[in-house]
């Protein structure tokens, strides 16, 4: 196997980590090129190309780690002798990494449509077909459109003998709509994205006349009065409430250092009803966050969060796994080479049950339904997520339209308060997750409708 | 490939063209649950291509493969590219900012562990279980800018920054505390960074049930950043004014805050890390006023929306890093203080709310000025005093209501992250929902 073009060759990079005072050593290479059309109402505003290649190395040293990114390619050699004398400065302790097979592996990119085939006058002229429909829709004032594409090559090596390609084709997309009347201003979206298929953003005019008109709904939509709510979660949005309420505690680097953590988040700790079932996991095929092989070089897995309600399982690093006395489930991602690699998610998804919407519904009085996202952030035990769409349910019925809304909650109330778990598993590729400086990193979300009882939702006081 | 030599090859095939080079070496120390975890390096460097052809911007980037293929590529967008509204500007007198302090570069990275352990450890004595995270970083950057209307100018920049994560964990309760800083220049000790975080400690060292309805809320300087500056950014952002997606967009000259807030963006600050002596396509740096004594006074623009709103560019040019066309975004950003002292403020509460830290704020209606989330930091004031931390606890409001008559602007302004020098501001009434 070579290394691809413009990257130094296996047999240099095997060399570069030989024979240094560390206790483990890797490199991580990578090229890379990205197109992005930016759309800032009826214009195309910035369009543009870009290509990087640069790498990294990290060494550890008794228990600490150095880290050096560049991109200069050359001297691959001193750049590792360079991050293991950074980690021998701060090492007092012993290293510890889970153990996990050499592989030697070439895995190609994922390309079912591929956007290289696409002449860059036709995803013009199909976003301007887009924003034509956003803009004939009256008091629309203006629309942002953003498309992506990103093509990555990464080689990784360590000194665990492992010599890794793989290849990537990330696609995302985001399209929003901003209605105004007088002094009031109101905005609609959607994110999409596809690991490997540009397909994803074509034939989306029915749903952009519909984004469009929403915008436009919501400027006289009325505000909900803030305070506690039955929320019922579309897909969409329950996806983002699985990954933002629970999937960031599950990552253990928050975990296995502290004491208070662990006992928090001990194994076999109830945190929702028998019917809440949650896994994240890479090898869940052909998702935003799927991938052969993490930036450790670590097979990826399935890991099953939560089953039946209970705890049972958390997501690793080698490091982090070492040190709780658990395997590496194959998390630790770098979003490019200017990163160490550190614990995320990747597909998190709330397993389907048995409840039908309709049902769901009729047991809701007065309640709110929310479907789609804008946003979400975690603090680990509180968490805000918001809705791009909000209506009021009256009488077991989906009713008028509200105003968007922002939900807020706590995990270790919020989970025991979803009561229904719906049939309907659909999965959001539109996802961007941010962790330290690291962001967007592609994942999906995935869950069925499910209802929760007493959240929290932000609005004016009555 | 040298910048020089690009842009003589852009030259050939374009109306107009433009290089913008930076490269930046960064160092910085990580400490994890107490102690020095890790020690980084980053090495970065690159270019991007601005050229017009045929009126059209083709732009493209750069990092790490030296400059091949990048005219081409600039050559393959810009016949999609939006028409140019600008000329690119000549070489012209800058204002003299300081951005560059010498003893950033000669810190060592044998100081960082020391100066960030010193700050864990001084945390740890006031409060021992509370686990503390923190980073020291530096970076030196140059930034290199050429044109075909005859510009050359290259300036260096350092940054210093430094920050405190405490985590106390009681039962399930979890307490987040912590405070940063940022300059161009050396921060010789972590003193104001450890005091408010200790003061943090011990506001929150009781828990209090939240006030309902509609109270008074003192925003810290912190407080003002998290809720209130992103709506306001996003009002006077030259490009949200051309979209008509502003709520300011048609009130230049008008009152529309209250007399005493006035707001300015400056570059030319010493020492800021958004300071600079040129914006990021040459246009030399200025203090543009945004609100004058309540008085919608200016936007910030670049070249490019500047020419599409028939305005001047303010200076406001950013390239998010390098690797973007040009957009307005503010520099750094400050607010006149008041006359008010924070114990005169909290005395005038009967109950209300102080709020420091926020989650989820940027996710309301942004444009239309709502600001709002979960409180993660904040404390119930209860007959002028600060009585314990509030949880589960929502704000929401608007920052063309909160800020039209405010209840008072605090004396002591400070900086927040080095981008923004804000005073504490109280408002009058901001809607608080709890849980129970
Ligand atoms: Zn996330």
């Amino acid at each position: 196997m070579s290394a691809p073009h413009d990257l130094p060759g296996r047999e240099e990079i095997e060399a570069a980590l030989r024979g240094h005072q560390a206790d483990y050593a890797e490199l991580r290479l990578e090229t890379g090129e990205s197109t992005r059309l930016i759309y800032r109402g009826r214009e195309l505003e910035d369009i543009g190309k870009a290509s990087s290649q640069g790498g990294c190395a990290r060494a550890l040293v008794r228990g600490a780690w150095g880290f050096i990114s560049f991109n200069d390619l050359r001297d691959l050699r001193d750049k590792v002798a360079l991050a293991a004398r950074q980690a021998s400065l701060v090492g007092r302790e012993e290293s510890r990494l889970a153990p996990i097979p050499a592989a030697v592996d070439d895995v190609p990119a994922r390309v079912v449509q591929d956007p290289a085939g696409v002449p860059l006058a036709e995803k013009k002229r199909l976003l301007d077909e887009y924003n034509e429909i956003i803009w004939a829709t009256p008091k629309v004032q203006t629309s942002n459109i953003t498309y992506s594409e990103g093509r990555r090559q990464v080689v990784f090596a360590s000194s665990g003998g492992s010599y890794i390609q793989q290849g990537r084709l990330d696609l995302s997309a985001r399209i929003a709509v901003v209605a105004r009347d007088g002094s009031e201003v109101q905005q609609a979206g959607v994110s999409i994205g596809s690991h490997g298929d540009y397909s994803f953003i074509q034939g989306l005019h029915q749903e952009v006349k519909g984004l469009a008109q929403r915008a436009v709904d919501m400027l006289a939509a009325p505000h909900l009065t803030g305070g506690e709510h039955t929320l019922i979660c579309d897909p969409v949005l329950a996806g983002v409430f699985v990954h933002e309420a629970f999937g960031h505690l599950s990552e253990s680097d928050f975990v296995y250092e502290n004491q208070q953590m662990k006992e928090i988040m001990v194994l076999g700790r109830r945190f929702g009803g028998k019917h809440l079932n949650i896994v994240d996991g890479a090898a869940l095929p052909n998702l935003r966050g799927s991938y052969k092989y993490d930036d450790e070089g670590t097979p990826a897995q399935k890991t099953y969060l939560i089953r039946e309600g209970i705890l049972v399982g958390r997501l690793h690093s080698r490091e982090t796994a070492a040190k709780m006395g658990e395997k590496p489930t194959g998390n630790a991602r770098a979003i490019n080479y200017h990163f160490p690699p550190i614990v995320r998610m990747t597909n998190t998804i709330i397993e389907p049950g048995e409840a039908k919407l309709e049902d769901m519904l009729a047991g809701v009085k007065d309640g709110v339904y929310a479907k789609n996202w804008y946003g979400g952030m975690t603090s680990m035990e509180m968490f805000t997520f918001s809705a791009g769409e909000a209506y009021r349910i009256r009488n077991g019925k989906i009713a008028e339209l509200l105003r968007p809304v922002v939900l807020t909650g706590n995990v270790f109330t919020t989970m025991e308060h979803i009561d229904a778990i719906g049939n309907d598993l659909d999965v959001n590729e539109g996802g961007g997750c941010g962790k330290g400086m690291q962001m967007p990193l592609p994942v999906s979300n995935g869950s069925p409708h499910i209802r929760i009882r007493q959240c929290l939702i932000g609005g004016k006081a009555p | 490939m040298t910048p020089a030599a690009l842009l003589e090859q852009a030259r050939r095939v374009a109306q107009a063209a433009e290089i913008y080079a930076y490269s930046n070496l960064e160092t910085s120390a990580s400490f994890e649950a107490n102690r020095l975890k890790q020690l980084n390096t980053r090495q970065t460097q690159g270019f991007s291509l601005r050229l017009i052809v045929d009126g059209r911007i083709g732009f493209a980037n750069a990092s790490g493969t030296g400059g091949q293929g990048l005219v081409e590529a600039a050559l393959e967008t810009a016949p999609f590219g939006n028409r140019a509204h600008f000329q690119l500007p000549p070489a012209q007198a800058h204002p003299r900012v300081s951005t560059w302090d010498s003893k950033v570069e000669k810190f060592t990275v044998e100081a960082m562990a020391a100066l960030g352990q010193s700050m864990v450890d001084q945390v740890r004595q006031h409060s021992p279980e509370v686990m503390v995270d923190a980073g020291i970083i530096k970076n030196a950057a140059t930034i290199e800018l050429l044109n075909t209307a005859g510009l050359r100018a290259r300036y260096r920049k350092t940054t210093f920054s430094l920050y405190l994560e405490g985590t106390l964990i009681r039962g399930t309760d979890m307490l987040f505390v912590g405070d940063g800083e940022s300059a161009c220049r050396l921060i010789p000790d972590g003193r104001q960074v450890v005091e408010a975080t200790i003061l943090q400690l011990e506001r929150a060292k009781r828990q209090a049930p939240a006030p309902k309805g509609k109270v008074p809320v003192l925003f810290s300087p912190r407080g003002v950043a998290a809720a209130l500056v992103m709506p306001l950014m996003s009002a006077f952002n030259g490009r949200t004014v051309l979209q008509g997606a502003s709520p300011l967009g048609h009130r230049l000259g008008e009152r529309v805050f209250d007399r005493r807030l006035s707001l300015w963006d400056d570059a030319t600050v010493a020492h800021r890390p958004g300071s600079r002596p040129w914006d990021e396509e040459g246009v030399p740096s200025q203090r543009t006023p945004l609100i004058q004594d309540g008085v919608v006074a200016n936007f910030i623009y670049d070249l490019q929306t500047a020419g599409q709103a028939r305005a001047k560019s303010t200076g406001n040019a950013s390239r998010m890093g390098g690797g973007l066309l040009p957009t307005p975004n503010a520099s750094a950003l400050v607010i006149a203080p008041g006359k008010v002292t924070t114990a005169q403020m909290l005395k005038g509460i009967k109950e209300g709310l102080l709020v420091e830290r926020l989650i989820g704020a940027g996710q309301g209606n942004i444009l239309g000025g709502d600001f709002g989330g979960n409180v993660l930091l904040g404390y119930r004031v209860e007959g002028g005093q600060v009585v314990g931390r509030v949880k589960d606890t929502m704000i929401s409001g608007n920052v063309y209501e909160a800020l039209k008559e405010m209840a008072a602007l605090g004396d002591q302004p400070e900086w927040v992250g080095g981008m923004l020098h804000t005073p504490p501001i109280l408002c009058h009434s901001v809607s608080v929902s709890s849980k129970g």
